[in-house]
This record gives C-alpha cells, sequence and structure tokens, in this order.
C-alpha cells in the first residue's frame, strides 16, 4: 500500500473536526501499527460481484481485493449488505433457499462460487465468528476441539496441544484451563463465549478469518479485548470484520471497505474502499463522509 | 392531561379485567389438574394398600377359598389337582382361561354356589412387569431409530413433498384411535405367524410410538438456535455431522421427553396388546409366543367375580403408573448433562 505519504498530506490540509475524533483514532492506529503490515497480495479477490435472495439482488457489481493478512472492516448502515457479502465469502448462504452468487469471487484464485468447488472445503480454509457468541451446549475442551476432530484429529495428545494453543491465542486459556472438561462452553460470560468461538474458530488454522460483528453484544472491557485479540490474530490471519462501530474499524482495520444501499434498487453497493486512515480523514466520496461525521446511518 | 398524577380513567376497569382473567386461568388449571390427582390418588392408596413383596415376585394364582396361603386348600374350579395333560393337545399351552376372560375359580355345579367374598389369591404380577418391560422396551428400540431419524429428517432437510407427506401421516397416524392399530397388527402380523406374540405387540406398539417421536423431535430441533447450526457449518462440518454432533445433543432434554411420552403411552395400551400379545398367565420371556401385560392384567382383573381380583387391577395399575415413573426418571438421570452451567 503505497497510499501512506498522500494520507499524511491530506491530514494537514483537512480541517481535524470534519470527522474528528475518528480519523485521529485512525491515524493513531495507524502509526501503532507501522511496520508491522505488510505489504502482501490479494487472499480474496470479488470482481462484478452479484449477489442474490431470489428475485431481490442484495449484493451489485462488487469488486474488492483484501489482502492476505490484514485486516479489512468493512462498514455502513443497516441493510447495506455487509454481511451479506462477508457470508458470500465462505458460502454461508447455501442453506437458504433461492440465495446464489455471480460473477467472480475468488480465494487464492479459486472460484468460490464455482460449481466444482466444494463449500465444506472453503469453510476450512475460511473460519467465521459470529455476531452472537454462539458456543456449543458441550465442554469448553470439546468446543475448541470440535473443527480439530471434524478434521480428523483423533490422538488425545495432539488434541490437547492444539487446543491448549488455540486458547492461548485466544487470551482465554488462564480463564479456563482448570475447567476444559467441568464447565460447558455456554456457562462462560458473554466476552469469554465470545473468545471461545475464535479460539474454536482458529484451532483448525484457517487462512481468513470472518468476523460478523463479533463484539456488537458485548460491553465496552470484553470489547476491548476482542479488539487486542484482532491484533494479534492479523500477523497469521486474513481478517475481514463487518462492523456497526465506526470507532472500531478505526481501531482495528487496515484497510476499510464503506458500502451502502442503492436507494432504487436496494441492493448493497461499495462506495469507497481506502486505507483505513486515509478513509477517516479524507474519504474520496460524499457520502462516506456524510456517513462518517454521523450525519446519517 | 394529568397522566402523571393519580392513576389513568380507566385503572379500574382494567385491574378488574385483570383479575376475572386471572381466576379463570386459575379455575381452568384447577379442572384440568384435580381430576388427576383424584385419579392419581386413588389409584396409589387403593393399589398401595394392596401390595405385598409377593405381589412383585409371584405370577398369577388361581383365586380360592379362604386363607390362599394354606396349601391344603382345593381349586374350586378344578376340584382335585390334575391328572396330568393329553399329550396329543395341541392346545395344552393355552390358557383357556385367560382366552374366554372365565377364571377357575368362577361358581361350577359340581360345586353349587360359593361366597365370591370369601375367595382370596395370592400370587402377583411379575409375569406382567417382565412382559410390559419386554414388549414396551422392544417397541421402542423398533420406533426410535425410525422416529428420531424422520424427525431430523422434517426438522433439517424439509421444503420437498416427500417431508410435506410424511408431516401429514404422521399427523393422521397420531390421532388414529390404537384399535385400528392393533387390528392392523392382528390381521398383517397375528393371522400370517398364525399365533399372537410379544413381537406382535411390540410392533404394534412401535407403530403408535413412532409419530409421536417424530414430531416431537421435529419440533424439538427447530427450536435449536440457527445459530449453533452456523457455527458448526462455518467450520466446515456437513449437515448430517452438524445434526448429530451439535443439534441433537442440544436438543437431547426435549427429545428424550418425547421419547418418555411415546414410552408412557406405548406402556399403557391394552387396545393392540388384546389383538396381538394376548395375554399369558405364566412367566414368559419369548418374544414369539403369547406374553403377559400390565394392562393387560389390569383390564381382566376388573372383570372378574372375586373382588380380591378387583384389588388385584388396582394393585397392578399402581405397578404400571411407578413403573411409567420410574422409567421416566431413570432415562432423565441417564442423559442429563454433566457439565456446569447448561
Amino acid at each position: 500500500m503505497s497510499m501512506q505519504e498522500g494520507d499524511t498530506a491530506m491530514e494537514q490540509t483537512r480541517p481535524m473536526n470534519l470527522v474528528g475524533g475518528i480519523a485521529a483514532t485512525a491515524a493513531r492506529a495507524r502509526e501503532r501499527r507501522a511496520g508491522s503490515v505488510q505489504l502482501t497480495g490479494p487472499k480474496i479477490v470479488a470482481e462484478h460481484f452479484n449477489f442474490y435472495y431470489g428475485a431481490f439482488q442484495a449484493l451489485a457489481d462488487i469488486s474488492l481485493e483484501f489482502p492476505a493478512l490484514q485486516v479489512v472492516g468493512i462498514i455502513g448502515p443497516s441493510g447495506c449488505g455487509k454481511s451479506t457479502l462477508l457470508r458470500a465469502i465462505n458460502r454461508m448462504h447455501d442453506r437458504t433457499p433461492g440465495a446464489r452468487g455471480e460473477g467472480r469471487l475468488t480465494l487464492d484464485g479459486q472460484e468460490i462460487y464455482a460449481a466444482a468447488t466444494d463449500p465444506i472445503q472453503i469453510r476450512r480454509r475460511v473460519g467465521m465468528v459470529f455476531q452472537r457468541p454462539n458456543p456449543f451446549a458441550s465442554s469448553i475442551y470439546a468446543n475448541v476441539a470440535y473443527g480439530l476432530r471434524l478434521n480428523g484429529v483423533r490422538s488425545r495428545q495432539q488434541l490437547d496441544e492444539r487446543v491448549e494453543h488455540a486458547l492461548r491465542r485466544a487470551a482465554l486459556w488462564d480463564e479456563v484451563k482448570d475447567r476444559l472438561h467441568r464447565d460447558s462452553g455456554t456457562a462462560l460470560s458473554g466476552g469469554q463465549q465470545q473468545r471461545l468461538c475464535i479460539a474454536r474458530a482458529i484451532a483448525t488454522e484457517p487462512e481468513v478469518l470472518l468476523m460478523d460483528e463479533p463484539c456488537s453484544a458485548l460491553d465496552p472491557i470484553a470489547t476491548l479485548k476482542i479488539e487486542e485479540l484482532i491484533d494479534q490474530l492479523r500477523a497469521q490471519f486474513t481478517i475481514v470484520m463487518v462492523t456497526h462501530n465506526m470507532q472500531q474499524a478505526a481501531r482495528v482495520s487496515d484497510m476499510t471497505v464503506f458500502m451502502l444501499m442503492d436507494e432504487k434498487t436496494r441492493a448493497g453497493r461499495v462506495i469507497e474502499v481506502a486505507a483505513t486512515a486515509q478513509l477517516f480523514t479524507s474519504p474520496g466520496d460524499a457520502r462516506t463522509e456524510a456517513y462518517i461525521s454521523g450525519r446519517f446511518g | 392531561m394529568s397522566l402523571r398524577t393519580g392513576a389513568p380513567p380507566n385503572y379500574a376497569r382494567r385491574r378488574i379485567i385483570d383479575r376475572i382473567m386471572r381466576a379463570l386461568t386459575v379455575v381452568a388449571t384447577a379442572t384440568a389438574v384435580v381430576p388427576l390427582v383424584l385419579i392419581l390418588g386413588y389409584v396409589l392408596v387403593v393399589g398401595g394398600s394392596g401390595l405385598s413383596v409377593s405381589f412383585f415376585t409371584e405370577t398369577y394364582q388361581a383365586p380360592l377359598m379362604g386363607d390362599f396361603t394354606d396349601p391344603t386348600l382345593v381349586d374350586p374350579a378344578v376340584g382335585a389337582p390334575e391328572g396330568g395333560a393329553n399329550p396329543d393337545d395341541p392346545y395344552a399351552d393355552l390358557d383357556l382361561g385367560a382366552l374366554t376372560g372365565a377364571t377357575p375359580a368362577e361358581p361350577t355345579d359340581g360345586h353349587g354356589s360359593i361366597d365370591l367374598s370369601q375367595v382370596s389369591s395370592g400370587g402377583g404380577v411379575l409375569h406382567g412387569i417382565v412382559g410390559t418391560l419386554l414388549v414396551t422396551l422392544v417397541g421402542l428400540l423398533l420406533a426410535l431409530p425410525v422416529g428420531l431419524l424422520a424427525g431430523v429428517f422434517l426438522a433439517e432437510y424439509d421444503n420437498n413433498w416427500l417431508a410435506t407427506a410424511t408431516r401429514f401421516c404422521t399427523d393422521v397416524l397420531s390421532g388414529a384411535p390404537s384399535i385400528v392399530i392393533g387390528v392392523v397388527a392382528y390381521i398383517l402380523i397375528v393371522q400370517q405367524t398364525r399365533t399372537f406374540s410379544g413381537l406382535a405387540g411390540s410392533i404394534a406398539i412401535a407403530l403408535l410410538m413412532v409419530p409421536t417421536i417424530t414430531r416431537t423431535t421435529e419440533e424439538i430441533l427447530r427450536l435449536v438456535p440457527q445459530t449453533v447450526r452456523e457455527a458448526a457449518m462455518g467450520l466446515g462440518a456437513p449437515t448430517w455431522y452438524t445434526t448429530f454432533t451439535v443439534v441433537i445433543p442440544t436438543a437431547l432434554t426435549g427429545i428424550v421427553t418425547g421419547v418418555l411420552l411415546a414410552f408412557a403411552r406405548g406402556a399403557g395400551e391394552t387396545a393392540p396388546l388384546i389383538l396381538t400379545v394376548l395375554g399369558n398367565n405364566t412367566l414368559s420371556v419369548n418374544m414369539l409366543a403369547p406374553i403377559a401385560a400390565l394392562p393387560l392384567l389390569a383390564y381382566r382383573y376388573t372383570e372378574s367375580p372375586f373382588p380380591t381380583e378387583i384389588q388385584l387391577a388396582w394393585s397392578t395399575s399402581f405397578v404400571l403408573v411407578v413403573l411409567v415413573l420410574f422409567i421416566n426418571i431413570a432415562l432423565r438421570l441417564a442423559t442429563r448433562s454433566r457439565l456446569r452451567g447448561r
């Protein structure tokens, strides 16, 4: 990404009070991560991608590149298609009757919606964390081991190691190590449940992590912990995160996508894609500016 | 407007309506519960009063005049001990008494009249307990896989003509009178195999259980939040794997409830058993031959002229109620989660 210098220049020429705190947040976050963000090629690419629920077009002409090992935030008002786009990436719509994707959407060059593509194989490479923590009603250990067992890991020792590793990386190990087999995953607090779900998703070492408003059901302290966690996970995973919270997008994402519902067709469109600091300091589109400065949405 | 000072103008009316509605619900609840408590209480008191250890350890004994524990007493119907059955008699094993409803102690011409209240009977219903457990549990084993898998199909793979047709058929079947199932089992199994048998009874009971298990399983599986299915799906689990590792375990308590309802219904069925298992006065575990069952015993005892056997009918009912309760508790304990915080 070569927008860094232009970015800074824009910051100086633009009045800071336009988007105020968010721009500052994004700038601080960028400085904090300066040097740690790697320049990488695209992991997921959408080219003129459309998505339909039956006759209704939910996404129109989406063209995007999600760079590998970076955090991409998707923001936009309710109904703009953020979640639809996110869930399209690992074919979570397959159970919805009439849902279908058209155009190109690729993971490492592989067509996600090609007839020959096995959605199960895609989902094993693309993990997902949902809006509401959804642990299984089994033990904490069984929750994390679920994906491993599904993939055929049977050795007790190997399971133990990988469950511990995943829980450590999800910053949950110390809180649950004494009750792995005794407590149900549903017995944990909301924030712990969400970290358990993250541990469950990363235990199988996927390449991509999709997060659908992962903090919207959590309190501020639990939210902070998840954000710190995302900051560490970016080293190994390509992360795509939908969020309602612009401050959060400014804090954690390297790149931000702003989406909006088309007023006539009601289909979701991408309005602007930019490095996070740039999008929040000098949005290129008037609608982006209106949204991030709180004039609608 | 003075919304903040004092009650709104229709407050009194609302309060009266609220009280009336509450009273109505209480009355309706009482109407439903009181007869239930009375029936159960009467069975427990009257049936329980006639219980003894031998009631659980012995099988049928023909009623006798006077003290049945006195070994010198003579069976009033038979007179003297039998000289042995005719070896050529193909129906030697068949209990004619059970077939015709006649009991050996019925007054016969040779013995003149007897005082019915003086007739007492010992013995117990061990054969009935064993028979009911066998017939019902085998029925449950037959019905469980069919009902569970059909319920899974309806809940997880719906939106096709087969699911719609299955749903309609199970609804009709669950409303069908049990005697109809009994007649079907009689014609298709008893007549074809030329023998009444415990297995025919199990099949009839299984047919009665399947719709209950299917529909409760479907309803309960539908209550499992979609987010839990999505979690497994997002990890790359196929639908069948998700169903068996996540959805069914989550819904287990509810499924067990449905299975228990089916079991209780099956254990208490009488009509189909009359046409299939027939009954047996001795302890038998042969599922290919007539076998005893508690509801059949209770039914036959109530037809008896002897007060002592009427008492047996009560005690048998008591045992049936307790048996179902016992299995209910046992299954709940067996399927209870051992995790904290569920």
